[in-house]
Order: C-alpha cells, then structure tokens, then sequence
C-alpha cells in the first residue's frame, strides 16, 4: 500500500514521544535521546522492508536506541561510574517489557517547552519530540527551510545541554508558570495554523489539527488542570469554524459573514464538552476557559444578531481582569459596539489608541475604521480602513480590508 | 484527515466471540481505545448491537418496505466504527492493523470527506446545508 518511508514516520508519530521519553529517563539528557531515537528510526528503514513491522513497534526503536547507547559507550571506554550504572540499568530492562510510563511523556513536554528555550524553537522541539513530526513535516507546515527546522532543534538540544535542565516535570513552586508555557506553545501552534500570519494561505487545518492533538494527549495527562481542558475547548470551537472562514476563492470569511450552516457541529459538540471538563475540576474559569466560553457564545448563536452580545461583553471584562490585553480590550470593544452600538464601543478604541500600545497592528485601525463606518463618518472610516490594510502582513486580510474601504 | 475504521464480521465470528471471556474483549478493546484517546487521535466511535435489534430499509420499490434483513449481500455485518483524525493514509493503516480483532473480522477504512472535496461545488447552497446536516446528524450520534 505505501513505501517503508511513510510507515516507520507513522509508527514515529504514534510512539515517538514515548520512545525518546524513555530513552530521556534513562540517559537524563533530551538530546542525546533524541540523537538514538533517530538513529534507532534509521535502523528501522534498513530493516523493516525485510524483517516486516514488529508488532511492538515502540519496543523494537526502544531496544534498537539502548543498544546502540551501549555500544558507543562501550566504544568510548567510558568507564565512569556515571556510565556504567546507566549501561547496567540499560541492559536490566528486557526489551520484550517495554511498558511507556505516562510520567515520562509529561517530563517530555515540560522539556521541551523548557523557558531557557525561545518560544520558536520551543514550538519545533515539542512538534519533533512530543509530535512525533519529522523535521520535513515540520518544514513543510512551519513555512521555514528543512535546514532551519534542524539548525533549530540541534540549538535546542545544546542549550538544554548547556543549562542542564533536567529531564523532569516541575516542582509544584514553578507548575503553574511552567504549565502555562506548555499550553502557551501548544496554542502558538495552533493560532498559526488558524490564521496564518505569513504566507498566501489564510487557514492551515493541518497546523491547528496538530495542536489540537497535542491539547488532546495533555488533557489526558493532566486530568486535574483545567485550563488544560480549556485550551482543548477553544481550539475545538475555534477549528469548528474552518470550513466557513475560507471562501472559494481562498480569501478570508469573517465571523459576520460566515455560513453558520458550515460550522462543525460535532467539533462544536467536542468543544463543549472539554469546556464541560474544565468546569468539573472545580477551580473557577482560567483565561483558556473564559476564551472558551467566548467562543462558544458564538458557536450556539444562530447569527449575529441571535449573539448574546451582553454575555460576551461580561466575560471580555472578566478576562481583561485575570489576562488584561489590548487585544482583550479591543474585542471587549466589538461587543460592547453589538450590545450597545458603535458610540461606546469608539470611546474604548480612542483610549487603547492614545494608550499606543497597539501601533503597528492593523486591527485597531480596522475595527476603528468599521465603527466610525457605523456612525456615518465616512472619510474617516476610509482613511482608517486604508491604513489597516497597509498594516496588514497577510495578504488575504489586506484584500478584504481594501475591499471595505472602496465599498464605503 | 479523517478516517473511518468500520469493523465488519462473519455471522460466525460474532457467535465465536460470544464463546469467549467477554472480559477479555473488553479489555482488548478497552487497551485500544485508551491507545488512540492517550494519542488525540479518537473523535469517536460507537459499537453496534446484534442485528435482531435492528432492521433493514429497502428502496428497491416504489415504497421504501422494512424488514428484518438481511444485511446486504456480502454475509459480513458492520457492526462498529471509530473515526480517527490523523495526518496520513500510512497513520490511519498503522492504528487499524493495532485493533485486537481475530480471524473473520475485517476493518474497512475509508478516508472521510472534508470540506476540499466539494471545492468546486463550494457556491452550491445544498452542498453547503447538506454538510451542516450531516454534522449535526453525526454530532447527535457521538453525544453521550
């Protein structure tokens, strides 16, 4: 059915995190595992085609990567004590009781999602590692060269390296922060994927349905974090809408316009029901869950007018208190424009501009732009629209903001 | 994309299957679900109850007739589904040949339509309600 290629990066996209997860525990050091992993996948295409895919796919990489550990320490001569403990536990585990320890996945992401990282290549990292991504995947849906992709990871590995970050999930003083690091990444993932900043394509489904199954595996990892669980909910509200942002043509749909025939109704559903979950822990909305909330008002709303609009207008002022943003502030001022009209909504703006915190963004020309259309100050509207347009780094955006500004 | 795994037996798979430790299919089965959940990769999936608790819908004639059976002309029954989100056809083959089933069960698999599949019928208002029934049909089915 398919060449020996596409089936060993299956087996790695389903068993890759707990492979190097293991590989990490027991030599301490994420690259280096990382390093065997590859190797042991390499061993993998020169044999599979004749030997045929083991039935324990994991167990055979796994058991491949410690011998090859081995050896070259044996090679080496490294007669360390250090060495020789680990190459004594190593040969211990019999291969055939490969058991994946879940712990270990989770000591793999907070490894990979490690603050001494910058955010770019903590992203790369996790989709390599935690993903399962080869570094050609990871090219191909980061719109970056291969090299740069690997020029990454490999800068990752000797940073870890070089601060010794040990192979472990946080103490309970760091979790939250931390936490919020991984879910941070994940949901960098995914904002890229659904509205991509660069490039011709307005959507990426490919880049939000990785993240989503990234959200999925933390949720079950961590059961007890809400937030966790409200990250899942807003992706899967926020991807229902795919099909109905982009128009045949390939430009952008907004909210307003959009077919709501189109929405997802099953991921509307799944949404749900992880906001649902994140309820049940018990410990009040976080800033995923409230973001959820939000997009779940538009998800069950029949059309623009349907929106409840004073809902939305609450629970933006209960996010500007615990995760305070212009962006925040500014779509705090949308709703209020709905539930209210565009007077109050203009007063909001004005402040957030004379505030400057959004120059250069071309959202709050738009939105600016689009209330002063409401209120009939055309010239203005015009000028502010053009500007936006100008402002804007994706194409697509820009046609459309363009495409407002002549129909006035 | 989407994958649809449909798990078909023989009649005589099914009384087999009846034989055994019903435990034990259950956790085989439960081990595999757990597997696609831990991996983000489940949207969902149902199993099916023994057809004597079903019925068949025949438009053969001018009126649809209903009647007990039988199930179409292979004497296999489709008797369970799941529906996977995975990034290829070779991640969707790897997941099916995972699933503990035995001798004179088959798995189907069958890539499931996505919004690319009717690009050229984009403009086309029923393909565009049709799609929102249809998710609404599904979605009422995967609620629990």
């Amino acid at each position: 059915m398919s060449d020996i290629r596409g089936t060993v990066d299956a087996v790695w996209r389903i068993e890759g995190a707990q492979v190097v997860a293991t590989l990490a525990r027991m030599t301490g050091d994420l690259g280096l595992a990382e390093d065997l992993a590859q190797e042991a996948v390499a061993d993998a295409l020169t044999q599979w085609p004749e030997a045929g895919v083991p039935r324990n796919a994991g167990a055979w990489l796994t058991a491949v990567a410690k011998r090859r550990a081995i050896d070259t320490w044996r090679r080496q001569e490294r007669l360390q004590e250090r060495y020789r403990t680990m190459a004594h536990d190593l040969t211990e585990a019999a291969e055939d009781e490969w058991q994946p320890i879940e712990d270990d996945v989770l000591r793999l992401v907070f490894t990979a999602c490690h603050p001494v990282l910058s955010r770019e290549t903590q992203v790369c990292l996790t989709l390599r590692v935690v993903g399962g991504l080869t570094s050609e995947e990871i090219a191909r849906i980061m719109l970056v060269p291969v090299p740069t992709v690997q020029a990454r990871i490999t800068r990752a590995k000797k940073t870890l390296a070089a601060s010794r970050v040990p192979f472990e999930a946080p103490e309970q003083t760091e979790w939250q922060d931390r936490l919020g690091g991984v879910l941070g990444v994940v949901y960098a993932v995914f904002t890229e994927g659904y509205a991509a900043t660069s490039g011709q394509r307005w959507i990426r489904p490919d880049l939000a349905n990785e993240a989503l199954r990234l959200g999925r595996v933390l949720a079950r990892l961590l059961p007890r974090e809400s937030e966790v669980h409200g990250l899942v909910a807003l992706m899967e509200f926020q991807a229902s809408r795919f099909a109905a942002r982009v128009a045949a043509d390939g430009s952008p749909v907004l909210l307003a316009d959009q077919d709501r025939s189109r929405w997802d109704r099953a991921q509307i559903r799944r949404g749900q029901a992880a906001l649902a979950r994140a309820d049940q822990v018990g410990r009040g909305r976080g800033s995923y869950a409230l973001q959820a909330a939000l997009a779940e008002c538009h998800a069950v709303a029949r059309s623009v007018a349907e929106t409840d609009w004073e809902r939305i207008v609450l629970l933006y002022e209960a996010l500007g208190r615990i995760a305070p943003s212009p962006v925040v502030e500014l779509n705090r001022a949308v709703a209020v424009s709905m539930a209210t009209g565009p007077a109050s909504a203009l007063r909001i703006v004005d402040q957030l501009s004379s505030a400057g915190t959004l120059r250069g963004s071309h959202l709050l020309p738009s939105v600016r732009g689009e209330l002063l259309a409401q209120l009939g100050r055309t010239e203005e509207a015009r000028s502010e629209l053009v500007t936006a347009a100008g402002l804007a780094s994706n194409e697509r955006e820009a046609e459309v903001l363009r495409a407002k500004a002549a129909d006035l | 994309m989407k994958y649809m795994l449909i798990m078909r037996s023989t009649q005589e798979a099914l009384d087999a299957s009846k034989e055994m430790d019903f435990e034990e299919i259950l956790n085989a089965m439960g081990a595999y679900n757990e597997a696609l959940t831990n991996a983000g990769v489940l949207l969902a999936g149902e199993g099916l109850a023994d057809t004597d608790e079903g019925f068949v819908v025949d438009f053969d004639a001018e009126t649809p007739i209903i009647t007990d059976g039988p199930y179409g002309e292979t004497h296999e029954l489709f008797n369970g589904f799941w529906i996977l989100e995975v990034a290829s056809k070779d991640e969707a083959a790897q997941w099916a040949s995972r699933c503990p089933l035995g001798p004179g069960s088959k798995l189907e698999v069958r890539r499931v339509h996505d919004e690319s599949d009717f690009a050229d019928f984009a403009d086309n208002e029923f393909v565009q309600k049709e799609e929102g029934w249809r998710k609404d049909q599904a979605a009422r089915q995967t609620e629990s």
